[in-house]
Order: C-alpha cells, then structure tokens, then sequence
C-alpha cells in the first residue's frame, strides 16, 4: 500500500501514517473477504456429523483431530509418555524459550535468509517437515491399524505386518536385561553428552558472548529434535524399537 | 447520432470521465447533496488530520489502535494479515457458538439429537454449526501461519520477546478451544478423537496410571491426570460437560484476556515491528 500517495496530500509521503483511513480499511477489505469466503465455504461444505457416540464401538483407524495428528504419529516411534505428554510440553517451553536463546541481533523485524540461516532452517524444519508434514501424512495416509496406505490402496482391516522390530541392545548382540539397560543408558547418556560437548567445542568462541547456560539449554533441545528424527530413521530404516528399555519408562 | 444532446455524453466522453476519476465525483455529489442524505446527516466528514486522529481515539472499539503507525506496518507482505484474521476468526466463533448454545444441551441423553435438531429443524442451524466449526478449523492454520511469519521477521526479539511469549500461550489454547469443542457434538468422530486425545494423559509421568514413575504415587485409572481431566475412567457424560464449560466459558475467557494483553502489548513495544 506503501505505493499508494494519498489523494489530498495530508502528510504527502511522511514515515507515519494515519491509521483511520490507511489501516482501517485495510483491515476492513480484509475482514470483508475472510468472511466472505467463510461463509461460502460454510454453504458449500457441511461439518461432519457421524452416528451417535457408542463406546462400544472402536472405529479403526481411530484418529484425533487432525491439528494433533502430527503427535499421534510420533506415537509409532515413542510411547505416550513422551508423544503424548514430554514433546507436547517440551514443544510448548521451547517456543517460549525462543526469543531467550536466541540473541542474534540481526534480522529485527524484516525478513531476512542471509542474516539467521540456523534459526530459520530449525524453525522451518520443526514446523513444515515434523509438524505439518507428519500432520499431512496423518490425515491421508495412516490406516487402520495406523499402518500407512498409499492414497490409491485400499485401506484393508486386516493388512498384517510384520513386527520385526528389536531393541537397540538386541541388535548388538545384548542378551541380558541388565546389560541392555546398561547399554540402552550409555547411548542415550553419551548421545546427550557428546553432542552437547561436540556443540560447545564448535561453539567456544561463542561462549562468551552467548552464555554457558543459554548455550547449554539451547543444545539440548535441538539434541531432543534431532533425536526424534534418528529414532524415527531407527525404526524405519533398521527395525530398531527401543534404545533404551528400563524397568520404569522405554525410549 | 452526430448531434450531441446536452446532458447525454458520448460512450468516450464516459470512458474518460471513469479513466480519471471524475465520475466518481460527479456521483458522489448528486448523492451527498440529495434530500434524503442531507436530512439524514447533519453534516459531513472533513477529511482533517484532526478528524483522522478523533476517528480512532474517540471511538472505543478503533481506539485500540495507535493513531498513527509506520507505513511499513501496513504490507499485507509482511504481516501477511494473519494475527488480524485470526482474531476475526476467533470473533466468528464466538458469535456463532453463542447461537449454538441457544440449541445445544451438553448431556449424554440429549447433545447428539440436539446436533440432528440444530442440523435439520433450526432455520439456518446448519449454517451456523458450518461457520462455527469451519472458522475454528480456519483459525487454527492462521493462528500457526501467524507465528511463522512473527518468526520469519524476527519479531520476537527484544523488545517483543514476551509478547512472543503470550502468543505460545495464545496458540496452545486455540488448539484446546479447538480440541475441547471437538467432543461436543457426541458423536463418533468427536467421542474417539478425545478418547485418542485424552488417552496421551494416562502416560503422564507420575501423574497418569500408566505413566512412568506412577507407581511411586500410587495414582489408579479412576484418580489420575486423565479421570480429573475427563470426570471418570472414560469419555462419558461427565467428560462431556466438563469440555463444554471448557469450551463455552473458561477457555474463551482466558483466550480473550490474553489476546487483550497481546494486543496492549504490540503497542507497548512499538507497534509491529520493522526495519531499525
Ligand atoms: C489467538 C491468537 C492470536 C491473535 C488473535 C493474534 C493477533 C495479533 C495481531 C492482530 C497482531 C498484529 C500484527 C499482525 O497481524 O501480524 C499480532 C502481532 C504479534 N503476534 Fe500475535 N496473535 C495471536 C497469536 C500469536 C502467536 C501464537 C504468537 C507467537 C508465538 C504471536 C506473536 C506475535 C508477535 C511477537 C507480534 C508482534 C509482531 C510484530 O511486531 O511484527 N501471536 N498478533
């Protein structure tokens, strides 16, 4: 709108302008045509209404609503301790966390790739391929039995897959429970704690100017991000199931 | 027709009068200066900085606006306009939901058949649920396209970072508003989706029966996270009224006392933010 001179040169081209007329009807057109397009496609399209609420009859697949089917796949790498409960909070905190870890001064208020190239491709990938992509794939590709079916499948109650999936300890060649423990804690522990020595060392000329502890919280949540990622290609490429299995909580 | 009647112009003379606007004006005058208007309105509207600035602090609902802003706030480009249609969105369904509440009875015997009468008896009932369920839908992917973009502009950064802040607490619970008017209409969709939903809060840790650590607490499926959540052991009456007054009273109100802090809050810190 910046082009737009106004008519009777009220403030010619000044850095201010006057909320009534220039903002007001802008947000005016705006509210004009999102209405106008809610209320065709309310015409349009009708919401859903299915039979009445039996308890006793569990529909497969059964589906939460569609903003938390990005959660509800994690389920298939995680157990609802963590999808279900520990990422939504960890995603909740770490959002707020955001404009406390990250202090780059750059790219205030203007869009900018050049300026913040790690913070835009986190954010981006957290929220295109990890939330929205696994939401998209909910939506149109998980099954009944949540197994996954090509939009031109039929999707088939009975499809059986196999569960060939083992623990990580399994697959090298643990056998006892407590030495899987033992294992499954070293790769998780030493997952965490190289990977935030690995940042800290790339990072140390950073340290200073960043803080120890804003640099110390903000590994650690992209450990987490990452470490959903390896565990999903775990399970996908290697059958892996769990890392770590302990007599209170698997991961 | 070679001969030009005064007071009828020829299609180019029209043309020409559009091209520059002037019609326009032409227009306007004999409205502005017929009977009917003149009696109407006692007088016009000067277009004066002074006017300019009255038009938005003296009325209550403009004036939650400054007066004047950058020009830059005004690109549709950079805000993308969606805090604005989100909060439009969330006005929608508030309008709507309280004509749904003159039909609807969040009781296991009724909530269903109130959804058919709405649907099929209620003179523009079905439209209403439409708007009201479609908007709230639609306010869910702005209010997420809202916060890429505050993202992509680095509008959280000082001195907006708790702004930023009120917004993760603004999204959270759009997505609850959303989830807890799931459940309503009592049918199959809304009765298993919260049960898939709701099922995430026996896993609490310590809190929920199947959760880690639970042992410790001692907590059963009739006393945990998810029976506080749900007034029982499954999604049942109980759990039906629960998310109603969930959904029509508690989380609209807190919703709304936080979008008026987000938006005190954007003039505050200098309104929307932008280059220097
Ligand atoms: C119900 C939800 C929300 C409503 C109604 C809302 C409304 C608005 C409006 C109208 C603006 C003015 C500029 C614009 O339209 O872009 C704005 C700005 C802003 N919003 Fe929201 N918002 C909501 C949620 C959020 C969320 C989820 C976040 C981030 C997590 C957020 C963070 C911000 C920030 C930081 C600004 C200032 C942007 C700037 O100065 O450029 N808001 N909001």
């Amino acid at each position: 709108m910046a082009a737009e001179a106004p008519k009777n040169k009220v403030e010619g081209l000044a850095e201010k302008v006057h909320v009534w007329p220039y903002l007001v009807r802008l947000e005016f057109l705006c509210a004009l045509f999102t209405i106008i397009g809610l209320t065709v496609w309310s015409i349009v399209i009708d919401a859903p209404l299915e039979e009445a609420a039996n308890p006793t009859k569990t529909p497969n697949p059964s589906k939460a609503p569609w903003y938390f089917l990005g959660l509800q796949d994690i389920l298939v790498y995680f157990d609802p301790w963590f999808a279900g409960v520990v990422a939504p909070v960890l995603i909740i905190v770490g959002l707020m966390l955001i404009p406390y870890l990250d202090i780059n001064p750059k790219g205030n208020g203007y869009y900018t790739y050049a300026e913040r190239k790690v913070a835009i491709w986190v954010y981006s990938f957290g929220f295109l391929v990890l939330w929205i992509a696994l939401i998209i794939m909910g939506v149109f590709l998980r099954g009944p039995g949540w197994n996954l079916f090509m939009p031109w499948q039929y999707w088939d109650p009975h499809k059986v897959v196999a569960l060939v999936s083992v623990d990580l300890p399994y697959a090298f060649g643990v056998r006892t429970y407590e030495m899987a423990m033992l294992f499954g804690g070293v790769v998780i522990i030493g997952y965490f704690a190289l990977g935030t020595a690995a940042y800290l060392f790339v990072e140390r000329k950073a340290i200073k100017a960043v803080g120890l502890l804003r640099m110390l919280i903000k590994v650690q949540l992209y450990l987490i991000m990452i470490g959903i990622v390896i565990k999903i290609v775990l399970r996908l490429g290697f059958n892996i199931k769990y890392v770590w299995v302990t007599p209170w909580f698997n991961i | 027709m070679a001969a030009k009647k005064p007071g009828i112009p020829s299609l180019a003379e029209l043309v020409a009068k559009v091209k520059s606007g002037e019609i326009f004006d032409e227009i306007k005058k004999v409205i502005v200066e017929s009977q009917i208007w003149t009696s109407s309105f006692r007088h016009g509207y000067a277009d004066t900085p002074r006017n300019r600035v009255l038009q938005i602090a003296s009325n209550v609902w403009l004036h939650l606006h400054p007066v004047k802003i950058h020009r830059h706030a005004l690109r549709i480009k950079f805000t993308w306009c969606m805090g604005g249609i989100t909060f439009l969105l969330f006005l929608s369904t508030v309008v709507t939901g309280v004509i749904l509440m003159f039909y609807y009875r969040p009781v296991g015997e009724y909530a269903y058949f109130d959804m058919k009468y709405l649907q099929y008896d209620v003179p523009f009932g079905m439209l209403m649920r439409n708007m009201h369920r479609w908007a709230a839908h639609a306010m869910v992917i702005t209010v997420w396209l809202h916060m890429f973009r505050v993202f992509l502009t680095g509008s959280y950064k000082p001195p907006r970072e708790f702004n930023w802040v009120i917004g993760v607490f603004l999204v959270t619970f759009t997505l609850l508003l959303s989830f807890t008017g799931y459940l309503l209409p009592w049918d199959q969709l809304a009765m298993w989706a919260v049960t898939v939903g709701t099922n995430m809060a026996r896993a609490t840790p310590f809190l929920g029966n199947e959760g880690p650590f639970a042992e410790y607490v001692g907590v059963t499926p009739r006393y945990d996270a998810r029976s506080v959540l749900l007034g029982g052991s499954l999604v049942g009456p109980p759990a039906l009224l629960r998310f109603y007054v969930l959904h029509c009273v508690f989380i609209p109100l807190v919703s709304g006392a936080l979008m008026i802090v987000h938006f005190w809050r954007i003039r505050k810190d200098g309104g929307i933010s932008g280059p220097l």
